[in-house]
């Protein structure tokens, strides 16, 4: 029960900020996908980062675990796709879809409806999907650092100096 | 800050972090969002025919039920809505001004591509096993391979679709 509340709570902040960050518009959403507005995808990284110091911290200190998804090349590269084509078409992804709602965009109600079919379809096509598509490529759940080799400290920086400089990039071009 | 209460995104995407960190802090937990609607389709299935859901694979996989991330996902509407609220930007608008440039202020267009556009997104952020929040921003946070090579190729295929739809400029 406990649970469910935190889950309410983060959910609620996660939405102020968004919606703050206006980032639940259809305008925003596919602006940054033809290359008009960057909004979401400063959203995004500014998140990452923050985060990312973060909950490496708390994982050094021995407070907080990783829960990664497994690297499936077929499942992740073709659903990847798959997911953007449809992204494009919607204009919200799933969490900002409820957002989208909360801020009074109507038009989200017809993609969440999709989605709750879309994830039908999905279910009835698993086994078959679970046998094929999604044993292509399985390297497990793998980091960055990992792959590299080195302490996640000597991945993080660099990420955070190359999203500044991402960042200072956008705004010198008014993105 | 902006007539329309809007933040800079940096700013809010930033404090959004904090409330990543905190999840994980307190309850272990990294955010996501289109498992819930695999539930919410399980629970909805199992209405008509609970015999069949109660059987089929991804539905014993992800048990059809109110978990901690079907809360965060209600509470991202509870959330938007309220500062939406506060800041008089609530507005109800059922097509978008992009749209509404290019393809006119029609609802029933926008509702179509909206709702197709839906079910080939779930089906591929399902078969990825992760949304832009479950592996763009928690993976990506965790430095997840997954996490960006999916981002990655969300973006490819948004960039495809949305360019199709948009091609040739704006008819403004």
């Amino acid at each position: 029960m406990m649970t469910l509340l935190y889950g309410l709570i983060t959910g609620i902040l996660f939405g102020f900020f968004l919606q703050k960050g206006r980032v639940l518009r259809y305008d925003k959403q596919i602006g940054a996908l033809l290359f008009k507005d960057m909004t979401i995808v400063k959203f995004m990284l500014s998140h990452i980062a923050v985060a990312m110091v973060g909950v490496y911290f708390l994982y050094d200190m021995g407070i907080a675990k990783l829960s990664l998804k497994p690297m499936i090349l077929g499942g992740v590269v073709l659903g990847g796709l798959i997911f953007g084509l449809g992204w494009g078409l919607l204009g919200y992804c799933p969490g900002t879809s409820l957002g989208a709602l909360g801020e009074g965009r109507t038009d989200a109600i017809w993609g969440i409806a999709g989605m709750l079919v879309g994830a039908g379809i999905y279910a009835e096509a698993y086994p078959y999907l679970q046998k094929t598509v999604l044993t292509w490529g399985n390297y497990g759940k793998i980091t960055i650092p990992q792959v590299l080799g080195v302490n996640h400290w000597l991945v993080i920086v660099p990420f955070i100096v190359l999203t500044v400089m991402l960042f200072r990039w956008f705004e010198k071009k008014g993105l | 800050m902006n007539k329309d209460g809007g933040w800079s995104p940096y700013v809010a995407g930033g404090l959004s972090g904090l409330v990543s960190i905190g999840s994980v802090w307190f309850v272990g937990k990294y955010l996501g969002a289109s498992t819930s609607f695999v539930k919410t389709a399980g629970m909805l299935e199992k209405i008509f025919s609970p015999e069949r859901v109660a059987k089929m694979p991804y539905f014993i996989k992800e048990t059809p039920a109110i978990d901690w991330q079907w809360m965060v996902v209600i509470g991202i509407a509870i959330g938007s809505f309220v500062a939406a609220v506060t800041s008089n930007s609530f507005k109800l608008q059922a097509v978008p001004d992009l749209w509404e440039s290019r393809f006119g202020s029609a609802v029933a267009p926008r509702a179509m591509v909206a709702f197709v556009g839906g079910i080939i997104a779930m089906f591929g952020v399902r078969l990825a096993d992760g949304c832009p929040s479950g592996h763009g921003l928690s993976g990506g946070l965790q430095l997840a391979v997954s996490g960006y090579v999916a981002l990655i190729c969300f973006f490819i295929g948004g960039i495809i679709s949305a360019n199709l739809l948009y091609k040739g400029g704006d008819k403004k």
